[in-house]
């Protein structure tokens, strides 16, 4: 599964002294202050964090969907700072993944059809069917191919969901509350989805409430109030 | 990133929406199809009236008594029906045309008198026109059944008719009219002969088919009617007219005076209808494109209201890395896809609905009026579509991602 993009030896996001201010008429709310962080290959980092404290903030940067105040954001070793739409939405293409937590799948198209979705946008047009049939099966979807989302369970689209994260193959993952949405069962599923692909050497970013999900990760970054407090590694 | 796979986007989306897109299509198709309509019936106005000349017999030159038009130039009917009140045309003058030879072919005079037709079985009113024989090649008149005046019945002053369609089939409905009696305003003639129908009067024109020719002899006996209402001269060809209208000229110049007489050149009468007709086609069109516009607007309304109920879907797929550019063709391509199949619905319509009405009112669809009609509502659907799209195409991936 790895292509040229999971085998540079640089990290793949590193966020150096970022900042975010939004600016709400005369008052300025500063949602992340100075905050930096390097997530290497490999990894299964969680931010974990109370509502407001900045960590969806500081995800939305690191994927490449929102733009920081102050500080450089480095892609692959790339810095995106002076890359405008249309290459940042390349970079989003081939080198992020996300899942959400309402899964955002498209109503009224199949789970198929869903997961080729970022191929459309892709400049390669590679026929990527036979490899979205392949990781759907992977992820026990393989039987489901046809059918729309409202004909499957949370945790079924929030895998169609994963599998459409996956499908060109990005260099890391962004995982926005991937269990927020679902009981307990198939949260427990998706997050066993998630530890396999990290085993298989997917670098995945989760931002979580769930301590369960967070157990999982070899790395816990707690943010508060826009700052990070800590940044533990397991063993 | 190819625009096909963008354009299957849009259709599916279109096709996702049937009933929205459905009713969107709606305003283009009424518009496209006013459109056609009404530039059908223009058209078919214009070609109407032409053939309505064409049958009236062509190289034709009327003679009037005096002036049927006024200082402006324009037909005055309170004009015309003095100078016909006071004619001072007179057969003996029609005859003189004639001999006055090349390139005058043929002189016919007429009178004119309405009459009722009757016979035990019916009766119909209609112009009584007295008439030579020469009127059947003038105007282009064939009998349909036994034949038209002769000469001999011009000479003999016989109570001779050749009947109309219509009054044929009104007097003689279950009979062949021909050397039967009737009687026009009581008075016994001879049916020798059933022209065939012109199919005219229904605009306002002469009722063609319920006229009653006689001899313009028996005319002035039993109807007492002597004054000639107009002299028809045929010219050799269409390029004599000129030279037609000089020797008709000369020759009336030495019998009358100048202001009894008026020499109307039908091509100038139906280049002027031509003019009118023209305008108000483009006219009708006009008030149609109206609908056209007001279709556009629809279009734009109802893909604002996509772009924000689909705001969700344009942050995902931003996110998922489509471009502005990629979102705003997709949003391009759904109106445009709309606003085209809206239009050939139209155009479709528009041809149905032109022949339903042929057989009431004559209308002919005009391709140039249905190719502008189509590039009209793709260009309405582009035109349109491009504030939404850009709309679209302008959101924030992460604020679209995160409206509910």
């Amino acid at each position: 599964m790895s292509t040229q993009k999971n085998k540079s030896n640089k990290p793949v996001i590193r966020v150096t002294n970022i900042s975010k201010v939004y600016e709400l008429g005369e008052e300025k709310l500063q949602v992340l202050d100075n905050v930096s962080v390097t997530i290497e290959r490999g990894e299964l980092v969680a931010i974990v964090g109370p509502s407001g404290s900045g960590k969806s903030t500081l995800m939305h940067i690191m994927g490449l969907l929102d733009r920081q105040s102050s500080g450089t954001v480095e892609l692959e070793g790339q810095d995106v700072q002076d890359m405008n739409e249309v290459q940042l939405a390349k970079l989003r293409n081939q080198y992020i993944g996300f899942v959400f937590q309402q899964f955002n799948l498209l109503a009224r198209t199949s789970t198929l059809e869903n997961v080729l979705l970022p191929t459309l946008y892709s400049d390669h047009l590679v026929d990527k069917t036979q490899k979205a049939i392949q990781i759907l099966s992977d992820i026990g979807m393989g039987d489901r191919l046809k059918n729309y989302p409202n004909q499957l369970s949370g945790g079924q689209q929030q895998r169609v969901a994963i599998a459409r994260a996956l499908v060109n193959d990005p260099a890391v993952i962004f995982a926005d509350e991937p269990t927020g949405n679902l009981d307990s069962k198939s949260g427990h599923e998706v997050v066993e989805i998630l530890k396999k692909l990290n085993y298989e050497g997917r670098t995945i970013v989760i931002v979580t409430h769930d301590l369960e999900l967070a157990e999982i990760a070899g790395r816990i970054i707690k943010i508060f109030d826009g700052k990070i407090i800590s940044d533990t590694r397991k063993k | 990133m190819k625009t096909s796979t963008l354009a299957k986007a849009s259709l599916i989306s279109i096709s996702r929406n049937k009933m929205r897109s459905f009713l969107t299509m709606l305003g283009v198709v009424i518009g496209v199809l006013s459109v056609i309509l009404l530039t059908s019936i223009g058209n078919g106005l214009t070609v109407f009236v032409e053939q309505q000349f064409q049958n009236l017999g062509s190289n034709l030159l009327i003679v009037t008594p005096g002036e049927i038009v006024n200082e402006e130039g324009q037909f005055s009917g309170d004009q015309a029906a003095l100078s016909f009140a006071t004619s001072k045309l007179t057969e003996d003058d029609s005859k003189a045309l004639e001999l006055a030879g090349f390139p005058i072919t043929l002189a016919v005079p007429l009178t004119g008198n309405n009459g009722e037709a009757r016979t035990p079985e019916g009766k119909r009113s209609g112009m009584v026109v007295g008439t030579t024989p020469g009127y059947s090649e003038a105007r282009n008149t064939k009998a349909q059944k036994g034949r038209f005046l002769n000469e001999s019945d011009l000479a003999g002053n016989r109570k001779v008719v050749v009947i109309g369609s219509k009054i044929a089939e009104k007097l003689f409905p279950s009979s062949n009219p021909v050397g039967q009696l009737m009687t026009i305003n009581g008075r016994r003639f001879e049916v020798i002969g059933v022209a065939e129908a012109k199919a005219a009067g229904s605009f306002g024109g002469p009722d063609i088919d319920s006229f009653m020719y006689v001899p313009i002899t028996t005319a002035k006996i039993a109807f007492g009617i002597d004054k000639v209402m107009e002299i028809m001269v045929q010219s050799a060809s269409k390029d004599q007219l000129d030279r037609t209208k000089t020797l008709i000229q000369t020759t009336l110049a030495k019998r009358l005076d100048e202001k009894d007489f008026a020499i109307t050149d039908q091509s100038e009468i139906l280049k002027t209808i031509q003019t009118i007709l023209s305008t108000l086609t483009a006219g009708l069109a006009g008030i149609a494109a109206i609908s056209l516009v007001v279709g556009g607007i629809g279009i734009m309304n109802i893909m604002l209201v996509a772009v924000s109920e689909r705001t969700k879907e344009i942050g995902l797929r931003k996110a998922l890395g489509a471009t502005p550019n990629n979102i705003m063709i997709q949003f391009l391509i759904e109106s445009a896809v709309i606003s085209t199949v809206g239009g050939l619905i139209g155009i479709i319509l528009g041809v149905l609905g032109t022949i339903a009405i042929k057989p009431f009112f004559p209308a002919t669809p005009a391709i140039n009026s249905i190719l502008l009609a189509f590039a009209v509502s793709l260009g309405t659907g582009i035109v349109f579509g491009v504030y939404p799209a850009r709309k679209a195409a302008a959101l924030s991936p992460i604020e679209a991602l995160r409206y509910e």
